[in-house]
C-alpha cells in the first residue's frame, strides 16, 4: 500500500513531470523564471494549490459528476461528467480565493512573499490538467491527494532548475535572435532532455 | 476593410501569439506530434476564440468590471465543452488522443489575453475577426512544429508515408527524438530565432 502510494509520487514528480513532459503551465513557467527567489515562491504557492484543489475535485468527480454517482439522490442514471471543466475551474477560482484570504489573516508574512502570484494561479494550466488527468486516470481519495502534492513538488522543481540556468544565463553570449523567449525555449529542452532519463526507471 | 485584414492577419508573424506575446504555450506543445491532432487543435481554437470574442464583445457594454473575468471565463468554458462534445462526437480516435488538451483550452491564455485586451473595447465584428487572426498566428506555429516532428519523427504526413521507412525497406530512419517532448521546445526555439531574424524589431533587449 505504502509502496503503491510512494510510487505513485516519484512518477508523479519525476516521471510525469508536469512541466517538462506535458508542457502544463508554460506561460507562468517562461514568464516568471528569471530570479530563483520568485519562483521558488511561485513554486511553494503551486504546490499548496494543487494538493487542495485536486483531493476536492477528486471528491465532486466521484460523488457528483461521475455516472450513476447521484444515486444516492435517487437520480439514477444521471452522467453530469460533460460539466466537469467548468466546475473544476469553479473550484480552482474560488479555493485560491479563499486560501488568499486565510494566508492574509492568518500567516500575512507567506501572503505577502507570495504577492501577485497567488491569484495567476487560476489561470495556470497545471492545476487545471493536475485535476484532468486525476479524473482521466481515475484516481480514488487517496491517490488523488499523493497526486496532487507529488505533481506539485515536480513543478516546483522545474521551475526552480529553470530560474537557476537563466541566472547563469546573464553571463553568456547569446545570438541576437534568440535573446529572451528563444534560448529559453531551447534550455527548457534541454533540461527536458534530462528528466526522459527518468523515464526508463522501474520502481 | 483595411482594419479587419490589419487585425486578421497581424498575428500571424508580425505580433504571433506565442513568439512574441508568450500567450498558450502549454496547448501548443503536447499536440503536435502528428499534423492531424494539430489541425483538429487548430480549428477547435479558431472555433473558441472567434465565439468567445464575439460574445464577450456583445456583452461589453452591460458588464461590470469586478465580475468579468468570471463572466468571460464562463463564456470561454461553455464554448470549450460545445468544441469537445463535437470533437468527442464526429471524430473520437483524435478526441481520445488529444485527452485533456481540449478541456485545457480553457486555459489557454491566448482566448482569455484577447477578450480581456480587445473583446472588451471593440464592437462585435472586429473582435471575431481578432480571435480568429490570433488563433491563425497560432495555428503556424503548431502547424510548423506538426510538420517537422512528424516528417521526421515518423517520415509521414498527415498519416501518410512520405520518407520511406527503413523499418519498411526504405532509406530513411525515423528520429525517435522527435516525437518526445524536448524537440517542441528546441523547435519552436528555433521558429521564434527564424521569425526574429527576419523581423530584427522584435529582438528582446537583454
Amino acid at each position: 500500500m505504502v509502496e503503491h502510494y510512494l510510487n505513485l509520487f516519484l512518477t508523479s514528480v519525476f516521471i510525469e513531470n508536469l512541466a517538462l513532459a506535458f508542457f502544463l503551465g508554460m506561460c507562468t513557467f517562461l514568464a516568471i523564471s528569471k530570479e530563483v527567489t520568485t519562483s521558488f515562491g511561485l513554486g511553494i504557492a503551486v504546490v499548496v494549490v494543487q494538493s487542495i484543489t485536486i483531493p476536492v475535485n477528486n471528491l465532486i468527480f466521484q460523488n457528483l459528476l461521475r455516472e450513476d454517482a447521484l444515486a444516492w439522490a435517487g437520480l439514477e442514471g444521471v452522467n453530469l461528467t460533460f460539466l466537469g471543466a467548468v466546475t473544476y475551474i469553479g473550484v480552482i477560482a474560488s479555493m485560491v480565493q479563499i486560501l488568499e484570504m486565510t494566508l492574509d489573516k492568518f500567516v500575512p508574512k507567506l501572503y505577502n512573499a507570495l504577492g501577485i502570484f497567488l491569484p495567476l494561479i487560476t489561470v495556470n494550466c497545471a492545476i487545471l490538467g493536475g485535476s484532468l488527468f486525476m479524473v482521466e486516470r481515475n484516481y480514488n481519495f487517496g491517490e488523488s491527494v499523493v497526486y496532487g502534492f507529488g505533481s506539485g513538488v515536480g513543478w516546483a522543481l522545474a521551475i526552480v532548475g529553470l530560474a537557476g540556468i537563466r541566472e547563469k544565463m546573464k553571463y553568456s553570449n547569446v545570438p541576437p535572435g534568440l535573446r529572451g523567449l528563444g534560448i529559453t525555449f531551447i534550455v527548457v529542452g534541454l533540461m527536458a532532455m534530462a528528466f526522459m532519463l527518468f523515464s526508463g526507471v522501474q520502481l | 476593410m483595411n482594419e479587419y485584414k490589419k487585425v486578421l492577419l497581424d498575428p500571424l508573424f508580425n505580433n504571433n501569439p506565442i513568439a512574441l506575446q508568450v500567450l498558450g504555450i502549454c496547448s501548443a506543445l503536447a499536440v503536435t506530434t502528428k499534423l492531424d491532432t494539430s489541425a483538429v487543435m487548430i480549428l477547435a481554437v479558431i472555433f473558441v476564440a472567434a465565439f468567445s470574442n464575439l460574445s464577450v464583445s456583445l456583452v461589453r457594454n452591460h458588464l461590470p468590471s469586478s465580475v468579468r473575468i468570471l463572466v468571460e471565463m464562463t463564456i470561454i468554458a461553455s464554448m470549450v465543452i460545445v468544441a469537445d462534445e463535437f470533437i468527442q462526437a464526429f471524430a473520437y480516435d483524435i478526441s481520445k488522443q488529444l485527452s485533456v488538451f481540449v478541456s485545457l483550452i480553457i486555459t489557454n491564455c491566448i482566448i482569455l489575453g484577447r477578450t480581456e485586451a480587445f473583446a472588451l473595447k471593440n464592437p462585435p465584428l472586429i473582435s471575431m475577426m481578432d480571435g480568429i487572426g490570433n488563433a491563425l498566428g497560432y495555428g503556424v506555429v503548431l502547424l510548423f512544429v506538426g510538420f517537422c516532428r512528424e516528417l521526421f519523427g515518423s517520415g509521414k504526413l498527415f498519416g501518410m508515408p512520405v520518407l520511406a521507412l527503413n523499418t519498411e525497406g526504405g532509406w530513411y530512419v525515423p528520429n525517435g527524438m522527435m516525437l518526445l517532448s524536448p524537440s517542441a521546445f528546441i523547435l519552436i526555439g528555433l521558429f521564434i530565432w527564424a521569425v526574429r531574424t527576419w523581423k530584427p524589431e522584435q529582438v528582446e533587449e537583454d
